[in-house]
């Protein structure tokens, strides 16, 4: 294959990597004033990114193999987009509530969303690991954004000394399996994994690889490091972790098992199990006493990453199917969460205790109501669309015999339901207290609006969405 | 068939909440949300109108595309769902009319709440599909949950959580077995699975247990009925008749259409100990409902002492059971809903459901007095009123079954007739000594309206069930035959098994 046919597979990545420069550079001649505008000029390109990715090729291999783009890199790519462009969108709003905006913002997340493109389309180690450093890199200075905030500088520095930490550890197993496989290819692994039973090194390596990828999507036991950083974050970098960087984790982490040890099955899923019950019951337990919301939302997303890597454990096109709806709808609920979250403003300065929402219902029912209808959908409940999430994904681990996995699941869920149930409970049956500024950007209220409407009325088009996780899964696992 | 009458059924309350959404006002809400759930009653009687009493299978059905994968909006009632539709309906309407003056604080989203909450009811009665039967049963908890919490009483916040968690873990067990019944059927219709899926007698009793798990919290069964009281206790008037008239039979319906079909030889493994929870439900909590001190909370053991005979009645699977027990949930929902709204009525007037706090209200309500007795003695099960066709027929049921059964059920109608009676002298009876008491005024015209039709009720069904059982009757002898086959089928099977056996 040609060069030029190869450039045309990229052509999202290009467009986001020649962008972001161009971006980089207008903003640097044009100075602090112009961030509106080159964020407005990185949804651009991030909308450019995704048409192309919509229209690009199908199923087929770049540079030698290391590069793929089939169904399952299309589906992770376009709500990696949407997740990258609205919280930007929320970005914008955010710095330049707290006078803080600047162009550079809107330039390291598209940086880190290529990052996350080219994570979803790898297929070997390699153009994996370089894709995790690019998107890891830029998500460092992201965390710590906010520089004359404490907490956030703190949150920078913790993500990064522990995310280099684990990127070792990947490393390391990643040199395990390339030293006992002789491939740093997906496919070629695969193969020789296939002919024999391979050493044990081959699976200290994966036992690695396992480590260094759950602390990307932060299963426990490599968990710590999420509360912090959800909590110290300025919210809409938070949103963007939340989102966009837990789909480019999970679906690498689907990719990067998946693909090339589907024989080795039984050793690797014992772990993903371990991790995946763990952060199922720690995700719901540990929420139960948080006093910042953010904060809580980190205990959260450990336990929904919980719930996805089951789907992962039951290692079938079935699981990969249900990791890949549960990501689309955590992707437009989450959103949803943190746009309302930002929303939580008290003349001009946002409020990050669960306290603050006490009464919300008095104060703004439209608010209030956003917020229940998202949490509540987290909480799985029906007809909300968390609950086809969970639904496809036990589905899955019922049908690979992972019953005990899923009954530790759905108890870990009626767990989780109560502080779910309690954040609704603050807002509607307590006294209220002082109201919140009106939400006024346009942007936080669209995303309001789009998740609101996803949540509610997921049940009347689930259809369209199954079927094609359907064929992205089934492009990972023919 | 030109109308698709179950789902307008289902979905015209939805239609009448965003009309509360669009049009704001909380008079307005009121008329809105009391016409939509008219309009609803008048469907539900259009359904029985172009229901054939004769034909045993599923009737005005619809079925469309939905989640695909044999998972689809399937719809339609028999004898055993329909009239559930017809009282579910049927029962709103006094709900909302009962609320009219009583909920004064965020009476849009009240109505909402509850417009919501009666297309979830009406949709786990017509569907004919697991999953969306999982669907709408669930997602009745969240409106239920916000009208405990809002509006409930004090103790709100924990009746709130108990009712919710309760249900909820019972539940989320029933969701994984419907999973397995997917991967061992290949589908979740339910008109499917009960003709002719036959699931191995293991199996069976996984799911059993788990399908269990949440009728048994629905119903409640003892001993898991602790959230029951707490939740109507706290639970607004029509909360707390909606909880009593509609969501408790959820749990009977279930058993009947899935736990007793789907699972025959489970069920015959397990009848013990449904009929031992039974019976300890019909005499423990009758004891329970002796010593209350608060009105609902009496009302509320006395529904898990009923619900306990409706139990006993299904699982005998005789005729005479199994038809008892759906007319004692009919009859139960009609007259515990009443006694509910007849709590009302005074805490209306008085803000206290102690019972000590009354005493002599016959002397200045008699028109109370006599519509409250009606409904009591409908409670104790008297002959001529609805509750005792419903109580002599499970009776019945279970003297066919076995005679003890029968024999330790009788004493909670005795036990029943006593705190019923009880309630009654303690409240209505005896001199009216209360300084507070004095100046009570007798129902309203509104009241009047909203009580007089369910007297009505209550006496022409126990005078003339005909109507009732006429619909009932060819579902239930298709149940039960159908039931007599599996059981017979299973027992081949095991013989089968037991001669490879002896082979080897």
């Amino acid at each position: 294959m040609n060069l030029q046919a190869d450039l045309l597979v990229l052509l999202p990545e290009l467009i986001l990597a020649v962008g972001a420069m161009a971006l980089l550079l207008a903003g640097a001649i044009s100075g602090e004033k112009s961030a509106p505008a080159i964020s407005l000029g990185a949804i651009v390109l991030l909308i450019a990114a995704g048409v192309a990715t919509v229209m690009g090729p199908d199923h087929v291999t770049a540079f030698h193999g290391a590069f793929i783009a089939d169904d399952f890199s299309r589906f992770a790519k376009i709500l990696i987009l949407i997740g990258a462009a609205l919280s930007i969108l929320l970005a914008d709003e955010f710095f330049s509530t707290i006078q803080l905006s600047r162009f550079e913002l809107p330039v390291l997340m598209l940086l880190a969303t290529l990052g996350m493109l080219l994570m979803v389309s790898a297929s070997s180690f390699l153009s994996l690991y370089m894709g995790l450093e690019l998107q890891s890199l830029a998500l460092y200075v992201l965390a710590a954004f906010n520089r004359d905030h404490l907490r956030s500088t703190e949150a920078g520095l913790k993500y990064f000394v522990l995310g280099a930490l684990s990127s070792g550890m990947m490393l390391y197993g990643i040199s395990l399996i390339y030293g006992f496989t002789g491939s740093a290819q997906f496919s070629t692994i695969a193969t020789v994994t296939h002919a024999g039973v391979p050493g044990l090194g081959v699976i200290f390596g994966i036992v690695f690889l396992i480590a260094g990828l759950a602390f990307k999507v932060s299963a426990v036991p490599f968990h710590m490091w999420t509360p912090d950083v959800y909590e110290g974050a300025p919210t809409p970098v938070t949103a963007y972790f939340a989102t966009a960087a837990k789909v480019a984790a999970l679906c690498l982490f689907l990719r990067a098992i998946l693909t090339p040890f589907p024989d080795l099955i039984h050793q690797w899923r014992q772990i993903i199990v371990f991790i995946s019950v763990l952060s199922m019951a720690l995700g719901a337990i540990a929420a139960l006493g948080q006093k910042n919301i953010k904060r809580l939302m980190a205990y959260s997303s450990i336990g929904h990453m919980g719930y996805a890597l089951l789907g992962l454990a039951a290692g079938t096109a079935l699981g990969a199917r249900g990791v890949l709806i549960y990501l689309a709808i955590y992707v437009f609920t989450n959103l949803g969460v943190f746009a309302a979250i930002q929303a939580m403003q008290r003349k001009g300065k946002p409020v990050e205790n669960i306290s603050d929402l006490a009464g919300l219902a008095r104060n703004d029912i439209k608010l209030a109501s956003v917020f229940a209808l998202l949490f509540l959908s987290l909480a799985g409940l029906p007809p909300l669309a968390g609950f086809f999430a969970k639904f496809y994904v036990f589905l899955a681990a019922i049908q690979a015999g992972l019953v005990i996995p899923a009954v530790i699941g759905v108890l870990a869920s009626a767990i989780g339901l109560v502080y779910y149930l309690r954040l609704v409970k603050v807002m509607f049956f307590d006294e209220p207290v002082d109201a919140f500024d009106p939400v006024s950007g346009m942007g936080s209220k669209a995303i309001l609006v789009i998740s609101s409407v996803v949540a509610l009325f997921f049940i009347l088009a689930a259809s369209p969405v199954i079927t094609a996780a359907d064929a992205a899964a089934k492009a990972l696992l023919p | 068939m030109s109308l698709p009458l179950l789902s307008l059924c289902t979905f015209v309350p939805l239609l009448g909440a965003l009309a509360i959404l669009l049009m704001p006002g909380a008079k307005t809400a009121r008329w809105i949300a009391l016409i939509t759930t008219i309009v609803v009653f008048v469907l539900s009687l259009l359904v029985w109108a172009n229901f054939d009493a004769s034909n045993p299978g599923f009737q005005l059905v619809e079925k469309h595309n939905w989640l695909g994968g044999g998972i689809s909006y399937h719809m339609g009632v028999d004898g055993i769902s329909m009239l559930f539709v017809v009282l579910t309906a049927g029962l709103m309407p006094f709900c909302i009319a009962a609320s009219w003056e009583s909920v004064q604080t965020r009476v849009a989203e009240y109505m909402i709440a509850f417009l919501v909450l009666e297309t979830m009811m009406i949709g786990v009665f017509c569907a004919l599909d697991l999953v969306l039967f999982y669907v709408l049963f669930e997602g009745g908890l969240i409106p239920m949950f916000l009208i405990i919490g809002i509006w409930g009483g004090k103790r709100r916040v924990y009746a709130s959580f108990k009712f919710f968690l309760y249900t909820f873990v019972g539940s989320v067990l029933m969701l994984l077995a419907i999973m397995s019944m997917y991967w061992y059927s290949g589908t979740t219709d339910i008109v499917t699975l009960l003709s002719g899926v036959h699931f191995p007698r293991a199996m069976q009793t996984w799911l059993w247990l788990a399908f269990f798990a949440s009728f048994a919290v629905k119903m409640p069964m003892w001993p898991v009925h602790t959230w029951l009281p707490d939740a109507h206790v706290e639970a607004p008037t029509a909360g707390s008749v909606i909880l009593a008239g509609i969501l408790l039979k959820m749990g009977g319906y279930g058993f009947l259409r899935f736990s007793l079909p789907m699972f025959p030889a489970a069920s015959e493994m397990f009848a013990p100990l449904v009929f031992t929870l039974s019976i300890v439900a019909i005499i423990y909590t009758s004891l329970v409902a002796l010593a209350q001190e608060d009105m609902k909370k009496l009302i509320a053991y006395s529904s898990v002492a009923h619900m306990g005979f409706v139990t006993m009645g299904i699982f005998t699977v005789t005729h005479q059971g199994v038809e008892g027990g759906i007319f004692q949930m009919l009859s139960h929902g009609v007259v515990s809903g009443a006694l509910f709204l007849c709590v009302g009525v005074v805490y209306d007037r008085m803000h206290t459901r102690e019972i000590a706090a009354y005493g002599g209200l016959v002397n200045r309500m008699p028109i109370y007095a006599a519509c409250f007795m009606v409904f009591t003695l409908a409670n104790v099960g008297l002959p001529g009123t609805s509750g005792f066709i419903g109580e002599f027929l499970t009776m019945l049921g279970a003297f066919l079954h076995n005679s003890w059964i029968a024999i330790f059920a009788a004493t909670g109608v005795i036990l029943s007739a006593a705190y019923a009676l009880f309630l009654y002298r303690r409240i209505i009876f005896g001199a009216l000594v209360k300084p507070s008491l004095q100046t009570i005024q007798d129902l309203t015209a509104r009241e009047i309206a909203i009580l007089a039709p369910l007297v009505v009720i209550t006496i022409a069904l126990g005078v003339y069930p005909k109507p009732v059982l006429d619909v009932t009757t060819p579902a239930v002898a298709k149940l039960i035959s159908d039931n007599k086959t599996a059981l017979a089928l299973d027992h081949m099977h095991k013989v089968a098994e037991l001669n490879k056996g002896v082979g080897r």
